[in-house]
């Protein structure tokens, strides 16, 4: 793999990322709304709130709030940037951790008791979601015997078969990055209830534009991660086979409600440690 | 052109109706009626909502939460009143514990009348207070310049 062909890759990824980001989240809402025989909006919804976000005035509680989401977005895209770029995949990672730490903190600073609570159920998210995240990088390492992405592709066609308990827990913690019910503990996309709209609630106007920004640079990066299982296959099955288990979790979505955040943390973690851990310690011996 | 009109969220409060209103008034969102086609989407915060829907009578109670809810919205912003009793009071009009219509409190854009409103002219309600909304960001627009200028 050239050198160029991965930059024109990771400088595509900052331009189109975005796009393919929201188009993502588009298809979703459509596809939500034809799950509940409603015929839902435009494709590019997502684009046009917040277009119109941008229109509107931007209440500042603090202006600390501006400069967190900046660094949310920032994160979030470097995140993106290396995992495009084909170089080190836990690097990417860590990236996308402090992406979501900024998140919370600009979520704190605002001091609403509705994105407080938001923030500290993301927290909890984090901590249920982040060992299995993890292991993604490890178990690739495993099988590829490093954790560059170019390396990764590069790969053998069985690793997603070696990866499976992986694969399934990181699809069981895709529905939590996503926001997705039943995990959409701290920032719900229906706003009224309890929790109003979590982590988001304080923001307005062009800082809840970022925030949306930032989640559509999200979606194509955790559609890159999903990618990466079946990468080796090539294009013509990998992205196929991606993209039906990231709108997956549209379904999961619609079929069931909220959990606890007890239940959310007991259930990710029972999942990391029976299909996750299971398949690294396997791992040495089917390799 | 502006967005508002392609992504209006609207704010939803009963200022002590007797909820005939707010269930025409969610009965838009159901797959019948089905608002979010045209991108509408009932959300629970002022600070992400530009059209602000309010229905009932106001009392003493609720004049402090509409007052409330109205100032959290951010700019352009619109109010429709929904029904009988947000336009004048309704039946309850004489009642000594009302203000009688959302007007005595708040500035109303677009009144729409029933007991209980129709869905479609809540609908058709919200499609004229879009135009409204439009207006309204063009004046912000030209205020923001003002201010940097």
């Amino acid at each position: 793999m050239t050198t160029s062909y991965s930059w024109t890759l990771a400088v595509g990824f900052l331009v189109f990322g975005p796009v393919l980001g929201a188009l993502l989240a588009g298809i979703d809402r459509r596809l939500t709304a034809r799950m509940q025989s409603r015929r839902g909006p435009p494709l590019l919804q997502p684009v046009y709130d917040v277009l119109k976000l941008f229109e509107k005035d931007t209440l500042v509680v603090t202006r600390l709030q501006t400069l967190y989401l900046w660094g949310f977005l920032f994160f979030m895209v470097i995140s993106g940037f290396i995992l495009f770029l084909g170089s080190d995949l836990l690097l990417s990672l860590f990236a996308l951790t402090v992406s979501g730490i900024f998140l919370c903190l600009a979520a704190y600073a605002t001091n609403s008791p509705y994105s407080n609570i938001g923030s500290s159920r993301e927290l909890m998210l984090m901590m249920a979601y982040e060992p299995m995240l993890i292991m993604v990088p490890l178990g690739f390492f495993l099988v590829a015997d490093s954790f560059r992405v170019s390396d990764i592709v590069a790969g053998e066609p069985w690793q997603v078969l070696q990866l499976s308990g992986i694969l399934i827990g990181f699809l069981f913690v895709l529905t939590i990055k996503l926001r997705k019910s039943p995990f959409d503990l701290s920032s719900s996309h229906h706003g009224h209830q309890e929790l109003v709209k979590g982590i988001t609630t304080d923001l307005s106007g062009s800082d809840l534009a970022l925030v949306e920004i930032g989640h559509w640079y999200e979606n194509t990066i955790l559609l890159a991660w999903l990618y990466l299982f079946f990468a080796p296959l090539g294009v013509v099955w990998a992205l196929p086979i991606a993209l039906v288990l990231f709108f997956a979790e549209v379904l999961i979505d619609n079929t069931h409600a909220r959990l606890t955040w007890t239940s959310t943390l007991k259930g990710t973690w029972s999942v990391t440690a029976l299909f996750g851990v299971t398949n690294l310690m396997l791992l040495p011996l089917i390799a | 052109m502006s967005f508002l009109k392609k992504s209006p969220w609207v704010l939803h409060y009963a200022a002590t109706s007797c909820n005939g209103c707010d269930i025409e008034l969610l009965a838009c969102l159901t797959p019948l009626y089905d608002v979010e086609r045209f991108g509408i989407v009932n959300t629970g915060n002022p600070k992400h909502a530009d059209i602000f829907l309010v229905t009932g009578s106001v009392n003493e109670e609720s004049r402090k939460v509409v007052e409330n809810l109205y100032a959290q919205m951010p700019d352009p912003k619109v109010v429709v009143a929904i029904g009988a009793c947000a336009l004048s009071g309704g039946i309850f009009r004489d009642a000594y514990n009302v203000y009688g219509g959302i007007d005595q409190v708040l500035p109303v854009d677009v009144y729409v009348p029933g007991c209980a409103a129709r869905p479609e002219a809540i609908i058709d309600g919200v499609v004229r207070a879009l135009a409204i909304l439009e207006e309204r960001a063009r004046e912000r627009k030209t205020q923001r310049k003002l201010v940097t200028s």
